[in-house]
């Protein structure tokens, strides 16, 4: 008897040993080039700390805001905590979450995602979620994103949602199934070094018409408990728009116009920089990889550059280039962002 | 809650713990609760039923439980009192009596059921003779149809007969009965249990047993093996032969009937290893409701394999009470007298037959497709019974060939096509669909696309499916397959896991084998519909 239970002992240790290797197994590594933006929220944790400003939205925050540039011009030490398609209640949870890592001054959010009130999308739902680490926030960031088919438990036990990746691993699966591959990200932002001009007649060209105008209201409800949750960490929580300029993701004026609005009424600062392209200095057949609908690194740059001003001279974040601990770590930031470039614009 | 959901699981496993740490005495009242829970789940209305039947079936059982006792004692009292002869006529005066409150009961009972399950079908019948006179349509009721009914029924109707026949006791708790009627493992889809059978073991006391609960756990897996790996998998490919609703023809046909089989079987016998293992973990040991049917050699051994407890429950409470009843017993007279004595002792047992093989056809379904499948399969059993001297000749004639490996193997083979055949009834729109398309297999030559489409799978997988299956499904598949039918033709020798428990370490290398298979190549999650056990429906 004593037999058996050793053995049955050993072999559900077993068993659960390879079910961690398994579940680790076939969880998507977001290698592949298409979609390595899955890899951008989970490295957060490891520069997590130390930032006066944080950045959270959807994929405009991480192709438009570089914290290098933020450093190098300002000495503003910064983080993007961006996914694509980065819905409003997961951002309010990712700050929430990391609320729990740092102190910031001011928390700047992209208002384009605020046009969805519902869940949309799995796939972009995984992107998001699954690079957070285990916590309440995640669970209810999960809760209140979660699509219709989608259950709690596939996100608690991956392997029930990933399992039938098993007949379609590559050797990437196998390479990184304990291993981090390398950083895609300079401080959660994601260069993309390419140039795809914006096309002449789409420039000014006005979005589809809308049935409704009016801003979800769960979104808003959301923004409300972002702004309730930086006044309560005593921190700024400031609005923007960053520069588009693409029919497919048009900011309507009836938006921006509840934006301000709403902003107004609770004492944000609000900048929508699409307003603002000509003095960021935005061209877009040279700043843009996909035809105006997001900025490339040289798009980026500028936009940091004008938006590290706004920053330091409205806000009052300050220049902490002096402090020599952080000088050295953004330093290396710094050098790494500059040769990630060197060596994209070299493949072009 | 499906069985296969994530909620069932977490269920099973929290009613496991529970189960074994409360009282003794009150584990039949966890298991109500339990039991009362999960139907619940199907919807609160169909509680409304299962009640209704529970507590009719309570009453019934009890009156004619009270006749019965009363009889004896007024038999005892007046014992010196009565002749022979009065003491006869008593007995069936109030047998008789006894047989009107059994008829109340089925009537109610299977009135439920017949309202619920076939007003549609009969009110379309009655639609389309009226249509054929221009007549108004009679407009359909939509009424719910509750979760397990034709289970639960056709249990608590045996538990009334067996009471009637007293071969079993009458429930004197109604929560006993209400346990006995709803126990939730094998509500949904059977096996079909007699009460004097599963009421005492539902009611004593299970003390944890490490080796039945590890019986039970490995029965269990392999259950959810059959039904998530093999039955959801395959079930890509049935959808894409029937192609909604415009199925495929010729060969594909054939390809239908392989994979159905294959299909019904995971899926039946999968729910129904569930079903058994979950209460084996419980305790409590269910009748085996299959034996292998692919292995049989002719209709009648398959369905002494397939779904064994309704073939009994056909037999005891339907086949039998018929072929002895007044009525067959005067057809029986008046046909021999008629026909003569060889042709006239067989129309009685066919018109049993053929009403009992027309019961189980109902009973599977409210539509034409059922009703012509059962009487389809007892054609063939009478014409088989008709053939059986010329068989008999020719094995007498050839007893190295019909004794061979080879003839046994054969006979199988034949007769799993046959049931196929008739099973593919199930996933036609009606008969006549079922019936051009069984034509089309002679009629249509398409085996060359058949082919063509599968090497085109195989040369490149990337880019082709074959019946909407890649080539890992299909892999999957053919390997699952063949460790069932591996495991299957090993356990009719000897039980496996009897085997399989001498040595404990080969004993959990596979089961953390079948754990792994459900869990990564089991067909469930996004991006695969949760699919109902097929015999959930019937």
């Amino acid at each position: 008897m004593k037999k058996r239970i050793i053995i049955a002992v050993c072999a559900l240790l077993v068993i659960a040993l390879l079910f961690v290797f398994f579940t680790a197994l076939v969880m998507p590594k977001y290698t592949d080039s298409k979609q390595i933006e899955g890899r951008l929220i989970g490295e957060y944790y490891e520069e997590a700390g130390g930032h006066d400003v944080l950045f959270v939205g959807d994929c405009e925050v991480y192709e438009s805001f570089v914290p290098a540039i933020l450093w190098e011009k300002y000495g503003i030490s910064s983080y993007v905590r961006g996914s694509p398609q980065q819905l409003v209640w997961q951002s309010y949870y990712l700050l929430e979450e990391m609320f729990k890592y740092e102190n910031p001054k001011a928390v700047v959010f992209n208002v384009l995602a605020l046009k969805y009130g519902e869940p949309r999308d799995e796939a972009m739902n995984r992107m998001t979620l699954d690079g957070m680490k285990w916590s309440s926030s995640k669970r209810k960031a999960i809760r209140a994103s979660m699509t219709e088919g989608e259950k709690l438990a596939d996100y608690m036990i991956p392997i029930l949602r990933y399992h039938s990746r098993i007949t379609e691993l590559t050797w990437d699966d196998f390479k990184y199934v304990f291993k981090k591959p390398d950083r895609v990200s300079d401080s959660g932002y994601l260069m993309n070094v390419g140039v795809k001009p914006t096309p002449e007649y789409y420039i000014g060209m006005a979005g589809d018409p809308l049935y409704d105008y009016t801003l979800p209201a769960r979104a808003m409800e959301y923004l409300d408990m972002m702004k309730n949750l930086c006044r309560e960490k005593g921190c700024e929580l400031v609005l923007v728009k960053a520069p588009t300029n693409s029919v497919m993701y048009y900011w309507y004026d009836e938006w921006d116009e509840q934006i301000c609005d709403y902003a107004e009424k609770n004492g944000l600062a609000y900048y929508n920089l699409i307003d603002e392209c000509d003095n960021i200095g935005i061209d877009w057949n040279t700043d843009t990889y996909d035809m105006g609908a997001h900025l490339n690194v040289y798009g980026a740059e500028k936009t940091s550059a004008y938006f590290g001003k706004i920053l330091s001279v409205n806000h009052g974040i300050a220049d902490r280039r002096g402090e020599s601990d952080i000088a050295a770590k953004w330093q290396e930031r710094l050098n790494a962002y500059y040769a990630r470039k060197k060596e994209m614009e070299s493949k072009q | 809650m499906l069985f296969t959901s994530y909620g069932f699981v977490a269920f099973l496993c929290a009613l496991f713990v529970v189960y074994y740490v409360v009282p003794k005495k009150a584990q039949w009242w966890l298991l109500l609760g339990a039991s009362y829970v999960f139907y619940a789940f199907a919807g609160l209305e169909c509680l409304a039923f299962i009640l209704v039947t529970t507590v009719s079936s309570y009453f019934i059982a009890r009156v004619m439980d009270g006749m019965r006792r009363r009889e004896e004692d007024y038999l005892t009292v007046n014992r010196d009192k009565m002749e022979k002869e009065e003491r006869k006529k008593y007995k069936t005066a109030a047998k008789k009596r006894r047989f009107l409150v059994l008829i109340a009961g089925l009537v109610l009972n299977f009135g439920i059921l017949a309202v619920l399950k076939y007003t549609a079908f009969a009110l379309n019948n009655v639609n389309s003779v009226i249509g054929l006179f221009g007549g108004r349509r009679i407009s359909i009721p939509e009424l719910i149809l509750p979760l397990g009914i034709s289970f639960y029924i056709f249990q608590t109707m045996g538990y009334l007969i067996d009471v009637y026949r007293q071969k079993t006791e009458a429930e004197r708790n109604p929560f006993r009965l209400a346990l006995f009627v709803s126990f939730f493992p094998q509500l949904i889809q059977g096996p079909i249990s007699r009460h004097s059978d599963l009421a005492p073991q539902l009611f004593a006391p299970h003390k944890f047993d490490s080796r039945g609960f590890g019986y039970g756990i490995q029965r269990i897996l392999w259950g959810y093996f059959k039904k998530l790996v093999i039955a959801d998998r395959v079930m890509v490919a049935i959808k894409f032969l029937l192609n909604d609703g415009a199925p495929m023809s010729g060969f594909y046909v054939l390809l239908l009937i392989l994979i159905y089989s294959i299909q019904i079987y995971a899926d039946f016998t999968g729910g129904i290893d569930i079903t058994i293992g979950i209460a084996e973990a419980l305790g409590i040991r269910l009748k085996e409701n299959f034996k292998n049917p692919f292995s049989s050699k002719s209709t009648k051994e398959y369905w002494n394999r397939w779904h064994i407890t309704m073939g009994t429950w056909f037999t005891d409470y339907v086949f039998y009470p018929l072929s002895v009843c007044k009525p067959m017993l005067k057809l029986s007279k008046f046909s021999r007298r008629v026909f003569g004595n060889n042709v006239g002792k067989r129309i009685p047992l066919y018109t049993a037959t053929i009403v009992t093989w027309f019961l189980t056809g109902l009973w599977h379904g409210a539509s034409w497709n059922f009703i012509v499948w059962g009487l389809l399969n007892c054609a063939v059993i009478l014409v088989s019974q008709e053939l059986e001297p010329l068989y008999k000749i020719f094995r007498a004639k050839f007893p190295r060939l019909t004794g061979s490996w080879g003839y046994g193997k054969f006979m199988a083979i034949r007769t799993f096509l046959l049931m196929g055949l008739i099973r593919s009834l199930d996933c036609y729109r009606n008969v006549r669909m079922t019936f051009s398309m069984w034509w089309s297999m002679i009629s249509k030559q398409n085996i060359g696309r058949v082919f063509r489409q599968f090497g085109a799978m195989i040369s490149s997988p990337e880019k082709n499916t074959f019946l909407g299956l890649s080539l890992s499904d299909c892999i999957i598949v053919a390997v699952s397959v063949m460790t069932v039918a591996i495991v299957s033709s090993m356990s009719a020798k000897e039980s496996v896991r009897e085997r399989l428990y001498k040595k404990p370490v080969l004993m959990w290398s596979l089961c953390g084998l079948l754990f792994f298979a459900i869990i990564l190549f089991g067909a469930y999650g996004i991006g695969y519909d949760a699919s109902q056990f097929i015999y959930d429906q019937f």
